[in-house]
Protein backbone atom coordinates (compact mmCIF):
# COMPACT_ATOMS: atom_id res chain seq x y z
CA UNK A 1 0.00 0.00 0.00
CA UNK A 2 1.00 3.57 -0.92
CA UNK A 3 0.27 6.46 1.03
CA UNK A 4 0.65 9.93 0.04
CA UNK A 5 0.11 12.44 2.78
CA UNK A 6 0.50 16.47 2.22
CA UNK A 7 2.81 16.22 -0.09
CA UNK A 8 4.43 19.48 -1.24
CA UNK A 9 7.46 20.23 -3.57
CA UNK A 10 8.83 23.63 -4.19
CA UNK A 11 11.73 24.19 -6.50
CA UNK A 12 13.98 27.09 -4.93
CA UNK A 13 11.73 29.33 -4.27
CA UNK A 14 8.84 29.53 -7.21
CA UNK A 15 5.46 28.37 -6.33
CA UNK A 16 5.37 24.94 -5.00
CA UNK A 17 4.72 22.69 -8.03
CA UNK A 18 2.91 19.89 -5.35
CA UNK A 19 0.54 21.90 -3.13
CA UNK A 20 -0.29 19.16 -0.07
CA UNK A 21 -1.00 16.11 -2.22
CA UNK A 22 -3.12 13.39 -0.52
CA UNK A 23 -3.25 9.79 -2.35
CA UNK A 24 -3.58 6.19 -1.23
CA UNK A 25 -3.26 2.92 -3.87
CA UNK A 26 -4.03 0.14 -2.42
CA UNK A 27 -3.82 -3.52 -3.49
CA UNK A 28 -2.97 -4.32 -7.58
CA UNK A 29 -4.79 -1.48 -8.78
CA UNK A 30 -3.77 0.56 -11.94
CA UNK A 31 -3.83 4.57 -11.05
CA UNK A 32 -3.68 6.97 -14.07
CA UNK A 33 -2.74 10.02 -13.27
CA UNK A 34 -3.67 13.05 -15.58
CA UNK A 35 -2.75 16.48 -15.92
CA UNK A 36 -1.51 19.10 -18.61
CA UNK A 37 2.18 19.36 -18.65
CA UNK A 38 3.79 21.37 -15.65
CA UNK A 39 0.54 20.11 -13.76
CA UNK A 40 2.78 17.91 -11.34
CA UNK A 41 2.79 14.42 -12.32
CA UNK A 42 5.80 13.36 -12.82
CA UNK A 43 7.20 15.54 -9.96
CA UNK A 44 4.52 13.50 -8.04
CA UNK A 45 5.81 9.94 -9.24
CA UNK A 46 9.51 11.39 -8.75
CA UNK A 47 8.66 12.39 -4.92
CA UNK A 48 8.06 8.61 -4.68
CA UNK A 49 11.08 6.95 -5.46
CA UNK A 50 13.27 10.22 -4.15
CA UNK A 51 14.81 10.99 -7.45
CA UNK A 52 12.97 14.53 -6.43
CA UNK A 53 13.36 15.60 -2.87
CA UNK A 54 10.54 16.65 -1.32
CA UNK A 55 10.12 20.06 0.33
CA UNK A 56 7.51 18.28 3.08
CA UNK A 57 5.07 15.49 4.18
CA UNK A 58 4.82 11.84 3.96
CA UNK A 59 4.90 9.17 1.53
CA UNK A 60 4.66 5.62 2.85
CA UNK A 61 5.16 2.31 0.96
CA UNK A 62 3.93 -1.09 3.12
CA UNK A 63 4.06 2.00 6.39
CA UNK A 64 7.61 2.49 5.55
CA UNK A 65 8.44 6.09 5.38
CA UNK A 66 10.53 6.82 2.45
CA UNK A 67 10.53 10.79 2.76
CA UNK A 68 13.53 10.61 5.31
CA UNK A 69 15.85 7.64 4.12
CA UNK A 70 18.66 8.51 3.42
CA UNK A 71 22.16 6.50 1.66
CA UNK A 72 22.24 3.09 1.75
CA UNK A 73 18.39 3.20 3.56
CA UNK A 74 16.98 4.93 0.83
CA UNK A 75 18.74 2.53 -2.10
CA UNK A 76 17.42 -0.57 -0.11
CA UNK A 77 13.91 1.46 -0.60
CA UNK A 78 14.44 2.22 -4.06
CA UNK A 79 14.98 -1.39 -4.95
CA UNK A 80 10.92 -2.49 -3.78
CA UNK A 81 10.21 0.64 -6.15
CA UNK A 82 10.48 -0.12 -9.81
CA UNK A 83 10.23 2.67 -12.23
CA UNK A 84 9.21 3.13 -16.39
CA UNK A 85 10.28 6.14 -18.15
CA UNK A 86 8.92 8.23 -20.79
CA UNK A 87 12.73 7.55 -23.11
CA UNK A 88 13.32 4.21 -21.46
CA UNK A 89 16.65 5.09 -20.29
CA UNK A 90 17.78 1.97 -21.19
CA UNK A 91 21.64 1.91 -21.43
CA UNK A 92 22.06 1.70 -24.93
CA UNK A 93 25.42 0.00 -25.59
CA UNK A 94 25.01 -2.72 -23.23
CA UNK A 95 23.20 -5.82 -24.37
CA UNK A 96 19.50 -6.90 -23.44
CA UNK A 97 20.24 -9.12 -20.73
CA UNK A 98 22.47 -6.77 -19.22
CA UNK A 99 19.53 -4.29 -19.00
CA UNK A 100 17.67 -6.09 -17.76
CA UNK A 101 20.13 -7.73 -14.87
CA UNK A 102 20.80 -3.78 -14.39
CA UNK A 103 16.95 -4.10 -12.02
CA UNK A 104 19.12 -5.94 -9.60
CA UNK A 105 22.05 -3.35 -8.98
CA UNK A 106 20.69 -2.68 -5.74
CA UNK A 107 20.79 -6.59 -4.62
CA UNK A 108 24.29 -7.85 -6.14
CA UNK A 109 27.81 -6.83 -5.08
CA UNK A 110 29.80 -4.72 -6.84
CA UNK A 111 32.21 -7.08 -8.09
CA UNK A 112 29.02 -9.20 -9.43
CA UNK A 113 27.57 -5.97 -11.18
CA UNK A 114 30.75 -5.70 -12.94
CA UNK A 115 31.82 -8.93 -13.64
CA UNK A 116 27.88 -9.35 -14.84
CA UNK A 117 28.39 -12.75 -12.33
CA UNK A 118 25.06 -12.30 -11.03
CA UNK A 119 23.46 -15.44 -9.63
CA UNK A 120 21.85 -17.58 -10.97
CA UNK A 121 18.29 -17.47 -9.95
CA UNK A 122 18.35 -13.44 -11.20
CA UNK A 123 19.19 -15.35 -14.82
CA UNK A 124 16.16 -17.12 -14.29
CA UNK A 125 13.97 -14.67 -13.78
CA UNK A 126 15.38 -12.64 -16.32
CA UNK A 127 14.54 -14.98 -18.90
CA UNK A 128 11.42 -15.90 -17.65
CA UNK A 129 10.24 -12.59 -17.58
CA UNK A 130 12.26 -11.49 -20.97
CA UNK A 131 9.68 -14.49 -22.43
CA UNK A 132 6.97 -13.01 -20.98
CA UNK A 133 7.00 -9.97 -22.80
CA UNK A 134 8.41 -11.40 -25.56
CA UNK A 135 11.79 -9.92 -25.68
CA UNK A 136 13.72 -12.99 -24.50
CA UNK A 137 15.30 -13.82 -28.40
CA UNK A 138 16.80 -10.71 -28.12
CA UNK A 139 19.14 -10.95 -24.93
CA UNK A 140 22.42 -10.84 -26.46
CA UNK A 141 21.55 -7.99 -28.50
CA UNK A 142 22.43 -4.08 -28.33
CA UNK A 143 19.78 -2.30 -26.40
CA UNK A 144 20.15 0.87 -29.11
CA UNK A 145 19.36 -1.90 -31.60
CA UNK A 146 15.41 -2.38 -30.86
CA UNK A 147 12.49 -0.24 -31.19
CA UNK A 148 10.70 1.81 -29.09
CA UNK A 149 8.04 -0.75 -28.21
CA UNK A 150 10.49 -4.12 -27.97
CA UNK A 151 12.49 -0.89 -25.47
CA UNK A 152 9.88 0.20 -23.10
CA UNK A 153 9.62 -3.78 -22.57
CA UNK A 154 12.96 -4.19 -21.27
CA UNK A 155 12.59 -1.17 -19.92
CA UNK A 156 9.36 -2.91 -18.02
CA UNK A 157 11.46 -6.25 -17.39
CA UNK A 158 14.30 -4.21 -15.69
CA UNK A 159 11.75 -2.59 -13.11
CA UNK A 160 10.19 -5.89 -12.64
CA UNK A 161 13.60 -7.17 -11.82
CA UNK A 162 13.65 -5.28 -8.62
CA UNK A 163 10.76 -7.57 -7.74
CA UNK A 164 8.99 -4.41 -6.85
CA UNK A 165 6.22 -3.87 -4.44
CA UNK A 166 4.82 -0.30 -6.53
CA UNK A 167 5.46 0.01 -10.12
CA UNK A 168 6.07 3.91 -10.88
CA UNK A 169 5.26 4.40 -15.27
CA UNK A 170 6.36 8.22 -16.12
CA UNK A 171 4.69 8.77 -19.28
CA UNK A 172 5.49 4.57 -20.57
CA UNK A 173 4.08 5.45 -23.75
CA UNK A 174 4.49 9.02 -24.86
CA UNK A 175 7.59 8.39 -27.11
CA UNK A 176 5.91 5.45 -28.62
CA UNK A 177 3.11 5.34 -31.78
CA UNK A 178 -0.58 4.37 -30.87
CA UNK A 179 -0.46 1.24 -31.78
CA UNK A 180 2.53 -0.05 -29.33
CA UNK A 181 1.82 2.55 -26.67
CA UNK A 182 -1.84 0.35 -26.45
CA UNK A 183 0.55 -2.64 -26.25
CA UNK A 184 2.45 -1.10 -23.44
CA UNK A 185 -0.62 -0.39 -21.64
CA UNK A 186 -2.17 -3.66 -21.78
CA UNK A 187 0.84 -5.27 -20.04
CA UNK A 188 1.24 -3.22 -17.31
CA UNK A 189 -2.36 -3.78 -16.76
CA UNK A 190 -1.91 -7.65 -17.02
CA UNK A 191 0.78 -7.31 -15.32
CA UNK A 192 -0.44 -5.58 -12.36
CA UNK A 193 -2.94 -8.13 -11.57
CA UNK A 194 -0.44 -11.12 -12.56
CA UNK A 195 1.79 -10.04 -10.28
CA UNK A 196 -0.41 -8.18 -7.72
CA UNK A 197 1.69 -4.81 -7.88
CA UNK A 198 -0.01 -1.28 -7.64
CA UNK A 199 1.30 0.47 -10.80
CA UNK A 200 0.97 4.48 -11.31
CA UNK A 201 1.03 5.90 -14.65
CA UNK A 202 1.33 9.25 -15.66
CA UNK A 203 -0.47 9.82 -18.92
CA UNK A 204 -1.27 12.28 -21.18
CA UNK A 205 -4.07 9.83 -23.45
CA UNK A 206 -7.21 10.60 -21.59
CA UNK A 207 -8.75 7.49 -23.66
CA UNK A 208 -5.54 5.17 -23.04
CA UNK A 209 -6.13 6.01 -19.21
CA UNK A 210 -10.28 5.22 -19.07
CA UNK A 211 -9.43 1.89 -20.85
CA UNK A 212 -6.80 0.58 -19.17
CA UNK A 213 -7.02 1.74 -15.88
CA UNK A 214 -9.15 1.84 -13.01
CA UNK A 215 -8.52 4.56 -11.22
CA UNK A 216 -8.34 8.01 -12.50
CA UNK A 217 -6.47 10.92 -10.34
CA UNK A 218 -6.65 14.06 -12.40
CA UNK A 219 -3.55 16.87 -11.19
CA UNK A 220 -3.93 20.42 -11.85
CA UNK A 221 -1.29 23.30 -10.54
CA UNK A 222 -0.34 20.47 -7.83
CA UNK A 223 -3.31 19.52 -6.28
CA UNK A 224 -5.32 17.02 -6.61
CA UNK A 225 -9.07 17.86 -8.46
CA UNK A 226 -9.92 14.28 -9.53
CA UNK A 227 -10.11 11.27 -8.04
CA UNK A 228 -12.49 8.28 -9.25
CA UNK A 229 -13.14 5.75 -11.76
CA UNK A 230 -12.81 5.82 -15.64
CA UNK A 231 -16.73 5.69 -16.06
CA UNK A 232 -17.06 9.04 -13.46
CA UNK A 233 -14.58 10.86 -15.65
CA UNK A 234 -16.73 12.75 -17.82
CA UNK A 235 -16.39 15.73 -19.70
CA UNK A 236 -16.47 18.57 -16.62
CA UNK A 237 -13.29 16.54 -15.40
CA UNK A 238 -11.65 16.60 -18.68
CA UNK A 239 -12.17 20.30 -18.64
CA UNK A 240 -11.63 21.01 -15.03
CA UNK A 241 -8.27 19.45 -15.01
CA UNK A 242 -7.48 21.02 -18.88
CA UNK A 243 -9.62 24.11 -19.43
CA UNK A 244 -8.52 27.12 -20.14
CA UNK A 245 -4.89 25.44 -20.90
CA UNK A 246 -4.16 26.10 -25.17
CA UNK A 247 -4.79 24.09 -27.32
CA UNK A 248 -5.61 20.76 -24.72
CA UNK A 249 -7.46 18.87 -27.54
CA UNK A 250 -4.11 17.20 -29.05
CA UNK A 251 -3.75 15.35 -25.31
CA UNK A 252 -7.07 14.63 -25.07
CA UNK A 253 -8.29 13.09 -27.97
CA UNK A 254 -6.65 9.70 -28.96
CA UNK A 255 -5.01 11.66 -32.37
CA UNK A 256 -1.53 9.98 -33.02
CA UNK A 257 0.05 13.18 -31.81
CA UNK A 258 3.33 11.31 -31.41
CA UNK A 259 3.38 9.03 -34.50
CA UNK A 260 6.35 11.09 -35.73
CA UNK A 261 8.51 10.94 -32.32
CA UNK A 262 7.73 7.34 -31.93
CA UNK A 263 8.56 6.12 -35.73
CA UNK A 264 12.06 8.22 -35.63
CA UNK A 265 12.98 6.23 -32.20
CA UNK A 266 12.27 3.02 -34.34
CA UNK A 267 14.69 3.71 -36.82
CA UNK A 268 17.48 5.25 -34.36
CA UNK B 1 -1.49 36.10 -47.08
CA UNK B 2 -0.59 39.82 -48.06
CA UNK B 3 2.33 39.27 -50.71
CA UNK B 4 3.91 42.92 -52.02
CA UNK B 5 2.16 43.80 -55.01
CA UNK B 6 4.83 42.40 -58.05
CA UNK B 7 4.00 45.78 -60.17
CA UNK B 8 4.31 48.09 -56.72
CA UNK B 9 7.04 50.53 -56.87
CA UNK B 10 9.19 49.91 -53.59
CA UNK B 11 12.50 51.77 -53.34
CA UNK B 12 15.56 49.36 -53.57
CA UNK B 13 16.84 47.99 -50.18
CA UNK B 14 19.97 47.14 -49.48
CA UNK B 15 21.22 44.69 -47.21
CA UNK B 16 24.56 44.47 -45.24
CA UNK B 17 26.10 41.86 -42.82
CA UNK B 18 25.87 43.50 -39.51
CA UNK B 19 29.42 44.24 -38.01
CA UNK B 20 31.18 41.33 -35.59
CA UNK B 21 31.63 44.11 -33.11
CA UNK B 22 28.56 46.61 -33.02
CA UNK B 23 29.98 49.62 -31.44
CA UNK B 24 32.06 51.28 -34.09
CA UNK B 25 34.09 52.99 -31.25
CA UNK B 26 34.97 49.66 -29.83
CA UNK B 27 35.55 47.92 -33.55
CA UNK B 28 37.90 51.20 -34.81
CA UNK B 29 39.48 51.23 -31.28
CA UNK B 30 40.56 47.81 -31.33
CA UNK B 31 42.09 47.90 -34.86
CA UNK B 32 43.95 51.13 -33.30
CA UNK B 33 45.65 48.80 -30.25
CA UNK B 34 46.38 46.18 -32.63
CA UNK B 35 48.45 48.99 -34.85
CA UNK B 36 49.86 50.92 -32.16
CA UNK B 37 50.95 47.47 -30.27
CA UNK B 38 52.70 46.32 -33.23
CA UNK B 39 54.41 49.36 -34.20
CA UNK B 40 55.66 49.53 -30.26
CA UNK B 41 56.86 45.84 -30.48
CA UNK B 42 58.73 45.77 -33.34
CA UNK B 43 60.67 49.37 -32.27
CA UNK B 44 61.49 47.93 -28.74
CA UNK B 45 62.57 44.38 -29.20
CA UNK B 46 66.11 44.06 -29.67
CA UNK B 47 66.18 42.24 -33.06
CA UNK B 48 70.35 42.37 -34.33
CA UNK B 49 70.03 42.12 -37.57
CA UNK B 50 73.81 42.08 -37.48
CA UNK B 51 73.97 39.03 -35.16
CA UNK B 52 71.21 37.18 -37.66
CA UNK B 53 73.03 37.87 -41.13
CA UNK B 54 75.99 36.23 -39.26
CA UNK B 55 73.90 33.42 -38.41
CA UNK B 56 72.24 32.64 -41.88
CA UNK B 57 75.62 31.55 -43.54
CA UNK B 58 75.95 29.06 -39.78
CA UNK B 59 72.55 27.89 -40.37
CA UNK B 60 73.66 26.93 -44.27
CA UNK B 61 76.26 25.21 -42.88
CA UNK B 62 74.54 23.00 -40.68
CA UNK B 63 72.07 22.35 -42.98
CA UNK B 64 74.36 21.64 -45.24
CA UNK B 65 75.83 19.01 -43.50
CA UNK B 66 72.86 17.38 -42.64
CA UNK B 67 72.92 16.53 -46.50
CA UNK B 68 73.01 13.45 -47.52
CA UNK B 69 71.22 12.04 -43.87
CA UNK B 70 73.25 9.46 -42.71
CA UNK B 71 71.46 6.52 -41.31
CA UNK B 72 75.03 5.00 -40.86
CA UNK B 73 74.58 4.32 -37.05
CA UNK B 74 71.21 2.71 -37.32
CA UNK B 75 71.87 1.04 -33.71
CA UNK B 76 71.74 3.97 -31.94
CA UNK B 77 68.34 5.28 -34.24
CA UNK B 78 66.66 2.20 -33.07
CA UNK B 79 67.81 1.92 -29.18
CA UNK B 80 66.33 5.70 -29.01
CA UNK B 81 62.87 5.21 -31.07
CA UNK B 82 62.80 1.66 -29.03
CA UNK B 83 62.96 3.33 -26.01
CA UNK B 84 60.54 6.61 -26.97
CA UNK B 85 57.62 4.02 -28.02
CA UNK B 86 58.05 2.39 -25.16
CA UNK B 87 58.43 5.57 -22.63
CA UNK B 88 54.97 6.40 -24.89
CA UNK B 89 53.02 3.34 -24.98
CA UNK B 90 53.63 2.74 -21.02
CA UNK B 91 52.80 6.84 -20.20
CA UNK B 92 49.56 6.45 -22.28
CA UNK B 93 48.46 3.13 -20.26
CA UNK B 94 49.26 5.17 -17.27
CA UNK B 95 48.06 8.24 -17.98
CA UNK B 96 44.97 7.01 -19.67
CA UNK B 97 43.87 4.85 -16.51
CA UNK B 98 44.68 7.38 -14.20
CA UNK B 99 42.80 10.06 -16.38
CA UNK B 100 38.94 7.87 -15.59
CA UNK B 101 38.97 8.56 -11.95
CA UNK B 102 40.33 12.01 -11.98
CA UNK B 103 37.95 12.66 -15.00
CA UNK B 104 34.91 11.50 -12.67
CA UNK B 105 35.86 13.88 -10.05
CA UNK B 106 36.51 16.66 -11.93
CA UNK B 107 32.83 16.27 -13.62
CA UNK B 108 30.14 18.63 -11.98
CA UNK B 109 26.88 16.19 -12.46
CA UNK B 110 28.38 13.02 -10.64
CA UNK B 111 31.47 14.74 -7.84
CA UNK B 112 30.24 16.48 -4.52
CA UNK B 113 31.94 19.81 -4.45
CA UNK B 114 34.87 19.13 -2.74
CA UNK B 115 36.30 16.59 -4.42
CA UNK B 116 35.19 18.32 -8.03
CA UNK B 117 37.29 21.10 -7.27
CA UNK B 118 39.92 18.28 -5.81
CA UNK B 119 39.60 16.78 -9.45
CA UNK B 120 39.74 20.56 -11.12
CA UNK B 121 42.79 21.36 -9.78
CA UNK B 122 44.60 17.97 -10.57
CA UNK B 123 43.64 18.45 -13.93
CA UNK B 124 44.59 22.15 -14.30
CA UNK B 125 48.08 22.11 -12.47
CA UNK B 126 48.92 18.62 -14.98
CA UNK B 127 48.07 20.75 -17.40
CA UNK B 128 49.18 24.08 -17.04
CA UNK B 129 53.22 23.55 -17.97
CA UNK B 130 53.92 22.45 -20.93
CA UNK B 131 55.48 19.13 -21.16
CA UNK B 132 59.09 20.10 -21.57
CA UNK B 133 58.84 21.93 -18.24
CA UNK B 134 57.27 19.33 -16.67
CA UNK B 135 60.31 17.44 -18.08
CA UNK B 136 63.23 19.29 -16.42
CA UNK B 137 61.63 19.19 -13.22
CA UNK B 138 61.19 15.06 -12.90
CA UNK B 139 64.77 14.79 -14.53
CA UNK B 140 65.76 16.98 -11.43
CA UNK B 141 63.48 14.78 -9.39
CA UNK B 142 64.36 11.65 -10.11
CA UNK B 143 67.46 11.76 -13.04
CA UNK B 144 68.31 10.98 -16.34
CA UNK B 145 66.90 8.96 -18.13
CA UNK B 146 63.26 6.85 -19.24
CA UNK B 147 62.00 7.29 -16.12
CA UNK B 148 61.40 10.62 -16.01
CA UNK B 149 60.09 10.97 -19.58
CA UNK B 150 56.98 8.16 -18.44
CA UNK B 151 56.30 10.42 -15.42
CA UNK B 152 56.14 13.27 -17.67
CA UNK B 153 53.85 11.71 -20.58
CA UNK B 154 51.49 10.33 -17.77
CA UNK B 155 50.92 13.69 -15.62
CA UNK B 156 50.37 15.44 -19.46
CA UNK B 157 47.57 12.70 -20.35
CA UNK B 158 45.99 12.62 -17.19
CA UNK B 159 45.67 16.44 -17.57
CA UNK B 160 44.64 16.47 -21.41
CA UNK B 161 42.25 12.94 -21.28
CA UNK B 162 41.06 14.08 -18.33
CA UNK B 163 39.96 17.07 -18.98
CA UNK B 164 37.92 15.98 -22.02
CA UNK B 165 36.77 12.99 -20.10
CA UNK B 166 35.07 15.05 -17.40
CA UNK B 167 33.77 17.31 -20.14
CA UNK B 168 32.30 14.44 -21.95
CA UNK B 169 31.01 12.69 -18.54
CA UNK B 170 29.31 16.32 -18.07
CA UNK B 171 27.15 15.56 -21.30
CA UNK B 172 25.69 12.11 -20.85
CA UNK B 173 22.46 11.34 -20.92
CA UNK B 174 21.37 11.72 -17.04
CA UNK B 175 18.28 9.79 -17.65
CA UNK B 176 20.43 6.07 -17.70
CA UNK B 177 21.51 7.40 -14.37
CA UNK B 178 18.25 8.13 -13.04
CA UNK B 179 17.39 4.48 -14.14
CA UNK B 180 20.04 3.28 -12.24
CA UNK B 181 19.46 5.30 -8.62
CA UNK B 182 16.04 4.04 -9.53
CA UNK B 183 17.27 0.70 -9.04
CA UNK B 184 18.42 0.94 -5.80
CA UNK B 185 22.29 0.81 -7.11
CA UNK B 186 25.25 2.27 -5.38
CA UNK B 187 27.42 5.45 -6.41
CA UNK B 188 29.42 2.75 -8.12
CA UNK B 189 28.07 0.47 -9.89
CA UNK B 190 25.56 3.56 -11.27
CA UNK B 191 28.84 4.48 -12.35
CA UNK B 192 29.92 1.72 -14.26
CA UNK B 193 26.09 0.92 -15.72
CA UNK B 194 25.00 4.44 -16.58
CA UNK B 195 28.30 6.43 -16.72
CA UNK B 196 31.26 4.42 -18.28
CA UNK B 197 29.14 2.53 -21.52
CA UNK B 198 28.96 6.70 -22.63
CA UNK B 199 31.80 7.76 -22.50
CA UNK B 200 34.09 4.90 -24.03
CA UNK B 201 33.77 5.27 -27.42
CA UNK B 202 35.28 8.67 -26.94
CA UNK B 203 37.61 7.28 -24.17
CA UNK B 204 38.46 5.20 -26.86
CA UNK B 205 39.21 7.40 -29.19
CA UNK B 206 41.51 9.95 -26.73
CA UNK B 207 43.83 6.95 -26.04
CA UNK B 208 44.89 6.05 -29.37
CA UNK B 209 44.88 10.00 -29.87
CA UNK B 210 46.99 10.34 -26.48
CA UNK B 211 49.29 7.57 -27.70
CA UNK B 212 50.16 9.58 -31.07
CA UNK B 213 50.85 12.78 -28.76
CA UNK B 214 52.69 11.30 -26.21
CA UNK B 215 55.43 9.37 -29.03
CA UNK B 216 55.95 13.00 -30.29
CA UNK B 217 56.38 14.62 -26.63
CA UNK B 218 58.48 11.63 -26.31
CA UNK B 219 60.69 12.99 -28.76
CA UNK B 220 61.04 16.38 -27.03
CA UNK B 221 61.05 15.60 -23.47
CA UNK B 222 64.54 13.05 -24.44
CA UNK B 223 65.97 16.52 -25.57
CA UNK B 224 65.77 18.01 -22.07
CA UNK B 225 67.47 14.63 -20.45
CA UNK B 226 63.98 12.00 -20.31
CA UNK B 227 65.22 9.36 -22.26
CA UNK B 228 64.08 8.57 -25.77
CA UNK B 229 65.08 9.49 -29.06
CA UNK B 230 65.24 13.02 -27.96
CA UNK B 231 68.31 12.60 -26.22
CA UNK B 232 70.09 10.65 -29.30
CA UNK B 233 68.68 13.58 -31.45
CA UNK B 234 70.46 16.38 -28.87
CA UNK B 235 73.53 14.07 -28.51
CA UNK B 236 74.18 13.97 -32.23
CA UNK B 237 73.77 18.09 -32.41
CA UNK B 238 76.20 18.17 -29.33
CA UNK B 239 78.84 16.37 -31.44
CA UNK B 240 77.86 18.07 -35.12
CA UNK B 241 76.96 14.79 -36.36
CA UNK B 242 74.22 16.94 -38.27
CA UNK B 243 73.88 14.27 -41.20
CA UNK B 244 72.95 11.82 -38.42
CA UNK B 245 70.75 14.53 -36.68
CA UNK B 246 69.22 14.96 -39.71
CA UNK B 247 68.59 10.96 -40.47
CA UNK B 248 66.69 10.74 -36.97
CA UNK B 249 64.28 13.62 -37.65
CA UNK B 250 63.31 12.26 -40.81
CA UNK B 251 62.43 9.47 -38.90
CA UNK B 252 60.65 11.00 -36.49
CA UNK B 253 58.47 12.49 -39.05
CA UNK B 254 57.85 8.88 -41.20
CA UNK B 255 57.18 7.47 -38.01
CA UNK B 256 54.67 10.50 -36.42
CA UNK B 257 53.11 10.46 -40.02
CA UNK B 258 53.18 6.51 -39.62
CA UNK B 259 51.44 6.82 -35.89
CA UNK B 260 49.00 9.32 -36.96
CA UNK B 261 47.96 7.43 -39.92
CA UNK B 262 46.67 4.39 -37.81
CA UNK B 263 45.27 6.17 -34.41
CA UNK B 264 42.96 8.15 -37.26
CA UNK B 265 42.07 5.19 -38.90
CA UNK B 266 41.31 3.53 -35.72
CA UNK B 267 39.26 6.75 -34.53
CA UNK B 268 37.36 6.51 -37.80
CA UNK B 269 36.43 2.88 -36.88
CA UNK B 270 35.13 2.93 -33.35
CA UNK B 271 33.61 6.32 -33.00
Amino acid sequence: MLEISNLVKRYGHDEAVLKGLDLTVEGNSVVAIVGASGAGKSTMLRCINRLVEPTSGSIKLNGNELVKLRGAALRRARRKIGMVFQGFNLIDRLTVMENVLAGRLGYVSLYQAISRRYPQADIERAFHLMERVGIAHYANKRADELSGGERQRVGVVRALMQEPEVLLADEPTASLDPRTSEQIMILLQSLASELELPVLINIHNVAQAKTYTERIVGLRHGKMIFDGAPADFNKEALDAIYGGIEAPDDEITEAPTRVGEGVSHDQA
Amino acid sequence: MTRPDAGAVTPSRTWRKPPFIANPWLRYGLWLVVVVYLIWALGTLPFNWERISEGLPRAARIFGGGFPPSFERGGLLLTGFKESFQIAILATLLGVALSIPFAVMAARNVAPLPVYLFGRAVIIVSRSFHPVIVAILFVAAVGFGPLAGILTLTLYSIGFVGKLLAEEIEEIDWGQVEAMRATGAGYMATLFYAVFPQILPRQVGLSMYQLDSNLRASAVVGIVGAGGIGGTLMNAFGRYDYDFAFAILLTIIAVILVSEGISGWVRKKIW
